[in-house]
């Protein structure tokens, strides 16, 4: 996904309101947009805390400030800035965090971002993008530079996940349905962790994305379909899931939640190894399905 | 009991059986950590602020206490032994938690020196200078020494490009070092008025392709440039 973006941003490399920062990240990934942006490409260095606020600086002089880095170096660590010099005073701040969820597995908890758009959220004047596949990055991208430039934005960026072969929906929406099977279970993913069910999950499923929070997700529509799951990489205060819940509360609808637990066995590893402990491996999604059906 | 060159290849091998780079910023600080691995008694404390040097502290410690940790769980499932330290994520975190353990020590009047291991890189983040400020106003410069790993690079650009750190650190009197001579590391720290020790390092150190190499920071080693790693520090 960060190639994809990369690929998008060097599409509007030359628009000169267009500043890109980073905390001194983007080996391997972020040299062309260095090399082309020049004085508008800043390494701000290890010190994610003022990037945001010179972002800010820069959103109130009607530049388009993106800020670049490790998800939680970003969100975490620059959190009262975001909430005051960018959220309060509403200005129109890029954030990518890269790194969702597990995504950074082994090299361990600092660098998981569980509680991200959770946190985010609690603030006013923000909305966190969450691509499920590569091919909705540079949807994602014009949106920022468009009619989201008027207000902040995260962009959580996580892995492509999903099988070569699949061919994801041609358009991008903030929440799509990638398979529908009469009477069967309806799943709900938050982000690109959807990749990692496919296709498994395409015959057995009424399978959803979301890809945008606060979420538009008609709940009122998915009601009708019984047995739900909702799946997704971050913990469940703040959750997509927490805040869905209370919208399906018809007594036709049995809901179950699976979110990411943290670190349950108190040891680490990688990214699938995470998801395993907090039942998010697709092979405990399948599971459930086959269990409902049952 | 293990030596410095045993350390040393079984950083390489640790690193390379994983798959995973920040090797550079492992081998710079290597001679560090076996230095204070000579001077630190049970009443000291160890903090290490450079988090990605997990691989340094791990493998020091099987170099003192072979029994003690089981490398081979380096970066698997289920292990204990992640690629980052706790306590440090986006960097910058290390000296205000050693601030926090040398006021415990002042408090409670115990014994001992908080030593904190950094990277010059970090010192990008304010954090550090608001932990810095705290240890004088505060009076810990008896319970606390800082040792920095100098050697020039960061993640996305060499140091000196970001941060003065010389510079900027001159007005507390630091302390220099050759950050690869053991005796010359303990020789500085067991100076009474070295608070802050700039260790003269090298990214990469011992192994000719990783030294002053960006690259280091990141880039696993191929099979290739791992025997020749190998056997570069075998014929040391």
């Amino acid at each position: 996904m960060r190639k994809a973006l990369v690929k998008a941003l060097m599409d509007r490399a030359d628009d000169p309101n267009f500043v890109f920062l980073t905390g001194d990240l983007g080996y391997k990934a972020l040299e062309p947009l260095r090399d082309k942006m020049g004085e508008r490409f800043i390494n701000a260095g290890v010190a994610e805390q003022n990037m945001v606020t010179v972002a800010a600086g820069l959103a109130a002089c009607d530049n388009i400030p993106w800020c670049y880095s490790i998800a939680p170096f970003l969100y975490a660590r620059a959190f009262e800035q975001i909430r005051n010099d960018v959220c309060q005073a509403n200005r129109a701040v890029m954030l990518v965090g890269n790194g969702a969820g597990y995504a950074y597995g082994v090299m361990g908890p600092s660098h998981h971002a569980l509680n991200d758009y959770g946190a985010l959220l609690t603030l006013p004047n923000i909305r966190c993008l969450i691509p499920a596949f590569a091919s909705d990055i540079p949807a994602m991208v014009a949106k920022m530079f468009t009619s989201y430039s008027s207000r902040a934005t995260y962009l959580r960026l996580g892995v492509a996940e999903e099988p070569a072969d699949y061919v994801p929906p041609a358009y991008y929406a903030p929440w799509r349905q990638l398979s529908y099977v009469v009477d069967a279970p309806t799943v709900i993913v938050v982000g690109s962790i959807v990749g990692s069910y496919l296709p498994d999950l395409l015959d057995i499923c009424n399978l959803w994305v979301v890809s945008e929070l606060p979420s538009l997700l008609p709940m009122d529509d998915i009601d009708a379909y019984g047995n739900v799951l909702i799946v997704e990489e971050h913990v469940e205060h703040g959750s997509f899931g927490a805040a869905a819940i209370g919208k399906l509360s018809s007594e036709l609808c049995t809901v179950e939640h699976r979110f990411a637990r943290g670190y349950p066995s108190g040891t680490y590893g990688s990214k699938e190894f995470h998801r395993k402990e907090s039942l998010l491996d697709k092979d405990s999604i399948v599971q459930w399905i086959r269990t409902c059906a049952s | 009991m293990k030596t410095l060159k045993e350390a040393k290849k079984r950083l390489l091998q640790m690193h390379y059986e994983a798959g995973v780079g920040h090797i550079g910023g492992n081998l710079s600080c290597l001679e560090i950590l076996f230095a204070l691995a000579q001077v630190m008694t049970e009443q000291d404390k160890l903090i290490i602020s450079k988090g990605h040097a997990a691989g340094a502290q791990y493998v020091t410690q099987w170099a003192m206490q072979p029994d003690s940790i089981d490398l081979s769980t380096f970066h698997r499932d289920g292990t204990n032994l992640a690629g980052h330290l706790p306590n440090t994520g986006s960097l910058g975190h290390g000296l205000g938690l050693a601030a926090g353990f040398a006021l415990h020590k002042k408090l409670w009047k115990i014994p001992g020196t908080v030593y904190c291991l950094m990277s010059d890189g970090e010192w990008d983040e304010g954090s550090n200078w608001e932990a810095l400020r705290f240890i004088y106003d505060a009076e810990l410069s008896s319970h606390i020494k800082i040792i920095i790993d100098c050697n020039g690079y960061q993640g996305f650009k060499e140091t000196p490009g970001i941060c003065s750190l010389g510079m900027s650190l001159e007005a507390y009197g630091p302390f220099q070092c050759n950050g690869h001579d053991i005796d010359d590391i303990v020789k500085s720290l067991a100076h009474p008025e070295c608070i802050i020790l700039e260790a003269d390092t090298i990214k990469g150190y011992g192994v000719s392709f990783l030294e002053d190499k960006l690259e280091s920071h990141y880039d696993p080693l191929t099979y290739e440039q791992y025997q020749q790693a190998l056997l570069e520090v075998e014929n040391a």
